[in-house]
């Protein structure tokens, strides 16, 4: 067997950093289907995998990649899928099922520009809303957004984590630009990368109910074989995991599941703050757009510009009231991401009107340059 | 009256280990063959001397999607169509279950297909039974991959006018190593045909013609009754016919049996001798 956790320092893709983060957090099973720009990790868990006890296997679409990943997460694995927007369009249907049943797995999304087949090999960050509510119904959901390929090393873990401790499905928004960028990547010793594992229930299986929540507001998970006679359904079910068809019923379900999220907000959300102690300008900013929003933050504040940047790590459930308390602060807000205004929409919500919020995006393909978002804070200034 | 009945205290049911009693009564109408195939499966589960603690039942959506609701072991209401790519993450993750697909001729053969054949080409280790309706009844009885030509349904006023799948020829063509058909009249050969297909390594499917008398029987003057004689007077058992050869006219003769038994490497077996360098 070969080690897991491939300790030392590497020059690596985004891509491929990805998949290594996945088997440093206990990632042992990986159904996928190729697609550009995410196929390399599909790549690298099909030759990983096997070698150290795990399972890949190519399914015959995104759909079928998607349901088994749930159906190996009840069998208690670890799982991931990797895939790009049309694969992501298809994977919309079990993700609602893998957030109804409650079931942990992680869910790549290497962005590139839409919509449809679009520019398959260029990057966009256009499928932000879509991560938030492209499955039907309503629900909560966790997404990151990687800049780097060290960071996405990290993200991938942090998000196998997160999966395993609230049971539900995460999302990690990378994109072309991130996933084919080769950057140095310090993978840490084992004992120094922390794993988070679904809580194993206790007391009588013959009592044990599925879906009723723990301390954190999440019920602890079996796996089939186990003896605890599980019933698991995409329907309205109660907490023994049976279906009703009751408003009553949809209530407390909808409850528990959005309710696990919004009230651990503290514990989900993570956002970076550069520069901003003294800002009156404030840059928000996520995944690559993020790193040349900090250089033009840098290239502003050597032109007197008082500018920082607010870079969210977590962008759903979104930072509301980290972006309320800086509206307070600061003057002005500018949104950078390479879509035509999607978080851009988040940002104005949570401004309340208070402050104006402009957009610097585009409509995919490449990176934002610093020296537009430069540019949009000189305007900023001078208006 | 019904007060009175339901203080009776009702006799156990044999297959009561098997099922969620708290679930009963069940969703299925009257006269419809759904239940009559659920209880030959649970039957062969009993029978089979197999680990129950081990076996785990995966259906995806509709009137026979809701056995896995009903039984009582590891049971998994996926989505439409989707019960075999679940099912194969489910056997993936954990080789030691013995994972048993349940579900109907639209749910595996229309939004399913694509999933069918690719876990049969890949001999995926699961045993599926498809309870074939000719049409789909949780939706009020509209056309199927598998209604006949010329019937009626809600989305076919007129009669159908296209073909349906011959599904053991499809199954035999896509890889599967363990082909059966029966009918629900047919419920020993029916149990035992479960009981070898959960035994067997590899694909093995099972197709179980079943009335549907409250959606599809009604439009095309079948009652449950009817169904039931068709099946008696058409059924023609013929163990170990070419699916190439077989029939489902329901004029000329429905052809029955256990068409194919044969052992080939599965998608696990192959998986590890392929790609483990141990
Ligand atoms: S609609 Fe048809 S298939 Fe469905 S339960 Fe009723 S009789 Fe059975």
């Amino acid at each position: 067997m070969k080690q897991a956790v491939l300790t030392g320092e590497h020059f690596l893709t985004g891509d491929v950093a990805c998949a290594e983060g996945a088997l440093a957090a206990g990632c042992l099973f990986f159904g996928g289907y190729p697609i550009t720009p995410a196929t390399e990790i599909a790549e690298r868990m099909s030759e990983r995998l096997p070698e150290i006890g795990g399972t890949f296997i190519q399914m015959e679409d995104e759909i079928a990649a998607m349901a088994s990943i749930l159906g190996a997460s009840w069998a208690g694995k670890k799982t991931m899928t990797a895939t790009s927007g049309p694969g992501f369009s298809l994977m919309m249907e079990n993700i609602g099922l893998g957030i109804v049943t409650e079931t942990p797995c992680v869910v790549v999304n290497v962005q590139r520009a839409g919509p449809s087949t679009g520019l398959p090999t260029q990057g966009a960050q256009a499928d932000m809303m879509q991560a938030r509510w492209g499955s039907h119904g309503h629900y909560e959901i966790i997404a990151l957004a990687p800049a780097s390929p060290q960071e996405i090393f990290y993200q991938t873990i942090e998000a196998f984590n997160l999966s395993e401790k609230y049971r539900i499905p995460v999302l990690i928004m990378s994109d072309e630009i991130v996933g084919h960028m080769s950057e140095r990547v310090s993978i840490p010793a084992e004992k120094d990368i922390v794993t988070v594992s679904r809580t194993a229930p206790k007391g009588r299986k013959d009592r044990f109910k599925p879906f009723q929540p723990g301390p954190n507001g999440v019920a602890p998970m079996p796996a089939a074989g186990q003896g605890y006679n599980v019933h698991i359904t995409g329907l309205t079910h109660d907490e023994k995991g049976y279906p009703v068809m009751t408003v009553e019923a949809q209530e407390e379900m909808m409850a528990r599941i959005t309710g696990k999220i919004r009230r651990n907000l503290d514990d989900i959300i993570r956002t970076e703050s550069y520069r901003l102690e003294d800002a009156e300008i404030a840059v928000i900013s996520y995944g690559v757009s993020s790193r040349t929003s900090l250089a033009a933050v840098d290239e502003a504040r050597n032109l007197g510009i008082k500018a920082g940047l607010l870079r969210l790590i977590t962008v759903w459930p979104f930072p509301e009231e980290q972006i309320r308390q800086l509206a307070r602060r600061v003057k002005k807000m500018i949104t950078v991401e390479i879509n035509l205004g999607q978080i851009c929409l988040e940002v104005q919500r949570c401004a309340g009107g208070r402050i104006p919020v402009t957009l610097v995006g585009h409509a995919g393909g490449t990176i934002i340059s610093p020296e537009r978002v430069v540019a949009e804070l000189k305007e900023a200034v001078s208006s | 009256m019904i007060e009175t009945a339901s203080r009776i205290k009702q006799p156990e049911h044999p297959l009561d280990d098997l099922l969620r009693t708290d679930r009963i009564p069940h969703i299925w109408c009257p006269g419809c063959g759904i239940g009559t195939v659920f209880s030959s499966c649970l039957i062969a589960m009993k029978n089979s001397g197999l680990n129950l603690q081990k076996m785990a039942m995966v259906s995806g959506i509709g009137c026979s999607g809701r056995a896995a609701g009903y039984v009582a072991m590891d049971s998994f209401h996926t989505t439409h169509g989707r019960a075999i790519p679940f099912a194969t993450g489910l056997k993936l993750g954990n080789p030691e279950l013995n994972v048993v697909v349940f579900s109907g001729d639209g749910d595996l053969f229309a939004i399913g297909g694509n999933h069918f054949i690719h876990a049969a080409r890949r001999n995926m280790d699961l045993t599926v039974i498809c309870v074939n309706n000719l049409n789909y009844g949780m939706t009020g009885g509209q056309m199927a991959a598998t209604t006949p030509h010329l019937a009626k349904t809600t989305t076919t006023p007129m009669g159908n006018p296209e073909a349906p799948f011959n599904l053991p020829l499809l199954a035999y063509a896509a890889g599967a190593t363990y082909i059966s058909r029966w009918t629900i009249l047919h419920t020993r050969d029916l149990t035992r045909s479960i009981d070898t297909a959960l035994k067997r390594k590899g694909f093995s499917f099972i197709e179980v013609l079943s009335p549907c008398p409250v959606n599809y029987g009604r439009r095309n003057k079948e009652k449950a009754f009817d169904s039931l004689k068709l099946y008696q007077d058409k059924g023609i058992i013929k163990n170990g016919a070419n699916p190439s050869e077989i029939e489902m006219d329901f004029e000329k003769g429905i052809t029955l049996g256990d068409f194919l038994d044969v052992d080939r490497p599965t998608c696990i077996e192959q998986y590890d001798k392929t790609c483990r360098l141990i």
